[in-house]
């Protein structure tokens, strides 16, 4: 948590994005491949299949940068990836489960 | 109902796709299809001596189609040496499709014999890449492989099969619809009208054409714009072709070694319309000193592209034939005497130096000797370093396709299998691969390929026993303190050439080269020409890595 409470103070702003991609091996290679070869850290990702199992959501936390525009467009450039939506800080998802790395 | 094996099956949709020619290398995991290609007589196999030159085969001939073409190679070993033709798809955009054989799905993980992760290694490298664990996908993943290979931006696309899905049987009721590109993005008309507005009120204008003129098919229609406006036009490294060298409006190739009055005209221009290229660092030098005076539009079929390197005031989505003829019409005819009066004064007082031109055994004018002895007809291909340079910056191109070169990843020996590629997809050309010794080197072995398949391409040798732009950088950025840019020994080009079952001429022993060289030109069939250059001679001007691209040197 303190961690979490430094990068406020440091005016880090969180971006939370949501992406729906199709469910098959490799996908998450594809999606982690391409933000770590930019050297851009990604903070959280959490990935469950979708009720409709030939697809997957995948929610990463990742942090504002000048770069995340860019980042956004080659995500949506992947074959697998059928939409990506961008959320602001105040998204639950990674809060609620907060509880589980205490 | 059919019933085949998935290997059979790969060769069935691969020839609904219209492939006629595949080149590769068999080896133990990929084997199963070997014997189905070995059964089929539509479709030519060649049979590559390395698989990095089996991969630019095909590389070649999708330069010169313009669809995507098919290599092969086994897995482990196999793939890897595949990787770098792959990469080189990638950076230049060239639509392609790998097939990979992989070991045993059981056995996948294990460590087995020449097994490797081919499917995690290509993911940085392809468009796309799939890995079949069901000879049924099959049915799915080979149109679509071919789909995703030609649609919007084209690349190379990688399909690893594992021997026992090669093996599996398949039954099925009718093959899949033959692959076909994505529809083209919808014209934005309120960009085109802005973009328009601003072609019309602009004062300096120019036109900065890229590769995704060619892919799109659209070099007459750029013509066509740049002569309705009034548009001196530049090309990068790959576009060179889109516009004849020699008509008014083209102020030949920019950047790193452009001629001085290309890059100070862009320094001047008030308006850059950037159609199918990406702001390359070898084309604009310094983005935050590039073209500093001018506004941007940028158009592209990726829309990753736009705002990339610099943000453009129009951005344009599109395919570049739709967005040119949304453009026609709401272009206004212009003469523009003035600007084009300036640019003519620049192109007069800082001309593109070629020194010793007449003289065939001269670096430029062993280009302009090529040049003389064929017509536009013939294609062109290069190796990577100064001889590629040199070529990029003398020899009238005038027709797209008709100039193959690695220009993204810049592959040393690229040339040679690429050219071999040029020649199965058009046997009717001449085709010249021009090389130094250096790059050649790196893909010698093809010119057993070359012997074999008896194709009419002539490789014009540049020796200069060293890795020329190496020597070159070392000399003018490293305190001219050469290291490992020199060979110590030189290799007998010609005796090798002999010993690859080729045809070889020496210009340096000629009475007189220039009719030396036309000869070994009109000559059918393959043919080394050998000349030795002066190492001391640089590319020149050059722009020092990492600065802006009015800070020339020479």
């Amino acid at each position: 948590m303190s961690m979490v409470i430094e990068r406020e103070t440091a005016a880090v702003t969180k971006v939370v994005l949501e992406l729906e991609v199709a469910n098959h091996a490799g996908v998450m290679s594809h999606i982690c491949g391409l933000f770590a070869r930019r050297a851009f850290n990604v903070e959280g990702i959490l990935c469950m299949p979708l009720a409709d199992a030939s697809r997957s959501r995948i929610w990463l936390l990742v942090f504002e940068d000048e770069r995340l525009e860019q980042m956004i467009k080659q995500v949506e450039k992947l074959e697998d990836v059928i939409s990506v939506v961008r959320h602001g800080a105040e998204h639950a998802v990674f809060e609620r489960l907060e509880t589980f790395f205490r | 109902m059919m019933q085949m094996t998935g290997a059979e099956l790969i060769l069935r949709l691969l020839e609904r796709q219209g492939i006629e020619t595949v080149c590769g290398i068999p080896g133990g995991a990929i084997l199963p299809f070997y014997d189905a290609l070995g059964q089929c007589d539509t479709i030519h196999h060649v049979l590559a001596r390395h698989e990095q030159g089996g991969g630019f085969m095909a590389q070649g001939m999708a330069r010169v189609s313009g669809k995507p073409e098919v290599c092969l190679a086994s897995s482990g070993p196999g793939a890897t040496n595949l990787v770098t033709a792959i990469a080189d798809a990638k950076l230049d955009s060239i639509p392609m499709v790998a097939i990979t054989g992989q070991v045993p799905l059981g056995m996948i993980g294990t460590d087995a014999f020449q097994e490797v992760d081919t499917y995690g290694m290509t993911i940085p490298l392809t468009k796309h890449n799939f890995l079949v664990r069901d000879a049924n996908d099959l049915l799915e993943v080979i149109p679509e492989a071919f789909r995703i290979a030609m649609s919007g931006r084209p690349g190379p696309v990688l399909v690893d099969v594992p021997k026992d899905v090669q093996c599996q049987m398949v039954s099925f009721e009718d093959y899949p619809p033959v692959a076909v590109p994505n529809a083209l993005p919808e014209v934005d008309l309120l960009a085109i009208e802005k973009a328009a507005e601003m072609i019309n009120a602009s004062e300096r204008p120019v036109l900065y054409l890229g590769g995704g003129v060619i892919h799109s098919g659209a070099s007459h229609l750029a013509v066509t714009l740049a002569e309705q406006g009034g548009l001196p036009t530049t090309m990068t490294l790959m576009a060179l072709g889109t516009m004849p060298i020699d008509h008014p409006l083209s102020i030949g190739m920019l950047g790193m070694h452009g001629a001085r009055y290309t890059n100070y005209v862009l320094e001047e221009a008030d308006l850059l319309i950037c159609v199918g290229a990406r702001f390359d660092d070898r084309a604009i030098g310094k983005a935050a000193e590039f073209c500093p005076r001018a506004k941007i539009i940028h158009v592209d079929i990726d829309p990753a592209e736009l705002h990339k390197i610099k943000t453009a005031h129009v951005g344009i989505t599109g395919d570049v034939t739709q967005v040119i003829e949304a453009l026609l019409p709401l272009v206004q005819v212009k003469l523009r005497e003035p600007w084009l009066a300036q640019v003519a004064d620049l192109k007069q007082r800082f001309p593109l130096a070629k020194p010793d031109l007449d003289n065939p055994r001269s670096h430029y004018g062993l280009v302009q000797a090529v040049a003389d002895a064929l017509d536009d007809e013939a294609v062109i291909a290069t190796d990577v370093g100064q001889h590629q340079m040199w070529v990029a910056q003398a020899y009238p191109f005038r027709r797209p396709r008709q100039w193959l070169t690695s220009g993204g990843l810049g592959t040393m020996g690229f040339g040679l299998p690429t050219a071999i590629g040029a020649a199965l997809a058009a046997p009717e050309r001449t085709v010249v691969c021009f090389t130094g010794d250096g790059s050649l080197k790196m893909n010698i072995q093809e010119m057993a390929t070359l012997a074999e398949e008896a194709l009419n391409v002539k490789i014009v040798l540049m020796n200069n026993n060293s890795l020329g732009l190496v020597y070159q950088q070392q000399s003018m950025f490293y305190g001219k303190r050469p290291v490992a840019s020199k060979y110590k020994r030189a290799v007998n080009f010609l005796k090798i050439a002999e010993g690859f079952g080729l045809d070889a001429v020496d210009l340096d022993t000629a009475e007189n080269p220039a009719a030396t060289l036309a000869e070994a030109l009109q000559r059918p069939g393959p043919c080394l020409i050998h000349c030795s250059i002066d190492r001391e001679e640089f590319v020149y001007p050059m722009v020092p890595p990492g600065a802006a691209n009015t800070e020339m040197i020479g």
